[in-house]
């Protein structure tokens, strides 16, 4: 049986829960928030594969755990190549009588570390082999649980922990990882960017990564207070902000080349100033100091320039 | 479970297999669900010959050709969670890359079962055989045996799934060949119908699953207080290998009529000097022994099969009223007082209040030829040693110094 997605407020309450409150995850934290969203896409039974991560410590300190769905962890590195062996082994446990479902969805889910990093090799692996995974990524955009270090996810002007900000240095200095469009160039089936804010566009997409065949990558902007230094009551805000500033543009890519720009994106006349989010977290404070001028320039030219590539890119003149 | 007949003779198909292909053979005929690996020489043999099985239908499995063998390693783990049946191989730097996961396997109870085609670790890179690969994965929880001809590793590869897969154990287990002497080598070797293999084993009827209808969560966090009552129960599982072991291998026996035990004697019962190694080595330690008897040298091999758990008491009991051990052992431990074959066996011994000498000799690192003469010499330095009454800790033998 096939459930439908809860799209609106009224479905959304009824929707069974995937995760408990109780958890230990931070507050204001938008990766429970994320998996929820998630939850409300689910069509049946389900398998989740996870990353080591915040998400992972804070749902399932033994002997409690906050997850309604067959759960399972290994290791920091391989959500992926997990997912492959469990989708592998119960469609042919199907086919030899040993698994009664007619269909059950495999989701993996990693943190921005586990998935742009340390988990990238298993993540080409997986896709190039082409099995039937939801993938997710909950980008917060630094390795977050050992303590905000930078990742291939961290921003350029970002300070954390192995990229502070100093008399020399205003943060980290390198671009972000293009990585929707690196797992795209996999010829994947369908990849989609959201966040927590826009949350029926999330669910939406959501659904279509679960019904195509194949791979299938969300990546999911997640604002993360304790690294950020952000107001925790400002998280949904932010994931918004961050979609209006041109830093987490909303779009999907389908098969790998063809490219749609979704509505919230869409809608937007012009990107908003970066000043307008960097000035709403901690990790971005140095930024408006005199000497950073031109390096702040450089970084909002450079999302000026990304931005006009992805409109191209989606049809948008 | 169904009675165990001896098959009959008939129904034996005969043929000259290399190691690789006898275990690739074990696995086509142990009905796999699922076989993720990633090729490393000389295991590959075994991994192509499956997938040509595969490939002509000749086996109903799913093999993932992943893209590494950590990722090997961890598709096993998530084909294991959902109660399938699984496999992988590797060897070296394969199992080297594989490191992390073998610990999450044996602590998550998976009952995979890994053969391993052992050879020597870079650098410098060398593809030839020592045991430093599987020895370095000693303590990862995983059960450990060496095998030394193509028919003892066909055998034991199919033993080696209903031992992983008894309630009682649940734990991962290695099935190791000497790479290339062993590996490519070409041996008879009889094998069973599959019917009789798929009657032998059942299918796997897993602990616990991952099951939409009874979710669990499976890798969780466990902190200061619980981890030790984990690490404590995969104790217990060890514990019970012997028996469950026993077992397995009595069932295999009714079948065949072969069996192995955990380690095997020759030549011991009057011994006064007991060579004590395994692979490829015994069978050479025990054809040196049959020359040296026949000069009258009271010697005899104890060859271990199983490394982990190591059968203290057992071998306690072989060896206990011997003048001298001497073993033969293809690693180093860089640093260590000894190597890991005599650091076991000095372990097992040193309760005893009369012990034999223990002399440990380090051979074959990289694939260096031990032949017979190797055995002779260390035999030679052993009856030395034991004139004098003392021995070094180790030596090394066969090499430039």
């Amino acid at each position: 049986m096939t459930e439908p997605a809860a799209l609106k407020l009224k479905d959304m309450l009824k929707k069974p829960e995937i995760l408990t409150s109780g958890h230990r995850m931070c507050a204001g934290c938008a990766a429970p928030t994320i998996v929820k969203l998630m939850g409300m896409a689910l069509r049946g039974p389900t398998i989740v594969c996870e990353v080591t991560g915040c998400l992972e410590v804070a749902t399932t300190i033994y002997p409690y755990t906050a997850w309604k769905l067959p759960w399972i962890h290994v290791a920091f590195e391989n959500a992926a190549a997990v997912a492959s062996g469990v989708i592998e082994a119960v469609d042919v446990m199907r086919e030899k009588g040993r698994w009664s479902k007619e269909h059950v969805d495999v989701i993996a889910i990693g943190g921005d570390g586990g998935t742009f990093d340390i988990g990238f090799g298993a993540i080409s692996g997986m896709l190039e082999r082409g099995h039937d995974i939801v993938y997710m990524c909950y980008d917060n955009g630094a390795y977050q649980n050992t303590g905000i270090q930078r990742s291939g996810g961290t921003f350029p002007g970002q300070e954390t922990t192995t990229s502070w900000a100093g008399k020399v240095s205003p943060g980290k200095e390198q671009r972000k990882k293009p990585l929707a469009e690196i797992v795209a160039a996999h010829r994947t089936p369908y990849v989609a960017t959201v966040n927590p804010y826009h949350h029926r566009d999330f669910i939406t997409k959501f659904r279509k990564a679960l019904e195509v065949e194949g791979p299938a990558f969300i990546h999911a902007f997640s604002p993360c207070p304790r690294g950020w230094r952000s107001q925790t009551g400002k998280s949904m805000e932010l994931a918004k902000l961050a979609m209006e500033v041109g830093l987490h543009p909303l779009y999907e890519i389908f098969n790998g080349t063809e490219y749609k720009m979704s509505g919230p994106s869409r809608r937007l006349k012009e990107l908003r100033p970066l000043d307008d989010y960097w000035k709403t977290q901690g990790q971005f404070k140095h930024l408006f100091k005199p000497e950073w001028a031109d390096f702040k320039k450089s970084l909002q030219e450079q999302v000026n320039d990304d931005w006009e590539i992805l409109k191209k890119k989606c049809g948008i003149e | 479970m169904t009675a165990v007949k001896r098959i009959p003779k008939d129904q034996i198909a005969i043929e000259g297999l290399t190691g690789d292909a006898a275990i690739a053979h074990a696995l086509k005929q142990c009905d796999l669900d699922v076989l993720a690996a990633y090729p490393i020489t000389p295991q590959t043999i075994i991994v192509e010959d499956y997938q040509k099985f595969a490939a002509n239908g000749e086996v109903h499995c799913r093999v993932i050709p992943v893209e590494s063998e950590h990722s090997a390693m961890s598709a096993c783990i998530g084909a294991s969670a959902v109660g399938a049946r699984v496999a992988t191989a590797s060897a070296s730097a394969g199992l080297a890359l594989m490191w992390e996961i073998l610990y999450c396997a044996a602590s998550m109870r998976m009952p995979i079962i890994f053969t391993v085609a052992n050879r020597a670790l870079s650098g410098p890179i060398n593809i030839h055989n020592d045991w430093s690969d599987t020895y370095g994965a000693r303590d990862s929880g995983f059960i450990q045996i060496y095998t030394q001809s193509c028919q003892e590793a066909y055998d034991t590869t199919i033993m080696a799934f209903k031992i992983a897969e008894d309630h009682k154990v649940l734990l991962p287990i290695m099935v190791c060949i000497d790479g290339f002497i062993l590996s490519h080598n070409v041996e008879r070797v009889e094998m069973l119908p599959t019917k009789a293999v798929e009657n032998f084993l059942g299918v796997r009827e897993p602990f616990i699953k991952l099951d939409p209808d009874n979710p669990i969560t499976m890798g969780p966090l466990a902190l200061t207080d619980y981890y030790f009552e984990f690490k404590e129960q995969q104790e217990r599982a060890m514990e019970a290998v012997p028996e469950v072991f026993a077992q397995v291998e009595t069932d295999f026996e009714k079948m065949t009529g072969r069996r192995y035990g955990m380690f095997e004697e020759y030549r011991t019962d009057d011994a006064e000097i007991i060579i004590f190694t395994h692979s490829t080595p015994g069978g050479t330690a025990k054809a040196t022994v049959d020359v040296l008897r026949e000069k009258g040298e009271k010697v005899g091999v104890l060859r271990l099969r199983m490394f982990r758990p190591f059968p203290t008491k057992e071998i306690v009991e072989v060896v206990k009223n011997a003048k001298a051990v001497i073993v033969f052992e293809k690693c180093r431990s860089f640093g260590a007082p000894s190597n890991p074959l005599a650091l076991e066996l000095r372990t097992a011994l040193y309760d005893l209040e009369k012990r034999p000498m223990v002399v440990d000799f380090v051979i074959g690192l990289g694939g260096r030829d031990c032949p017979p003469t190797t055995i002779v010499e260390g035999y030679e330095k052993t009856k030395e040693y034991l004139k004098k009454g003392k021995a070094p800790l180790y030596e090394t033998m066969g090499v430039r110094k």
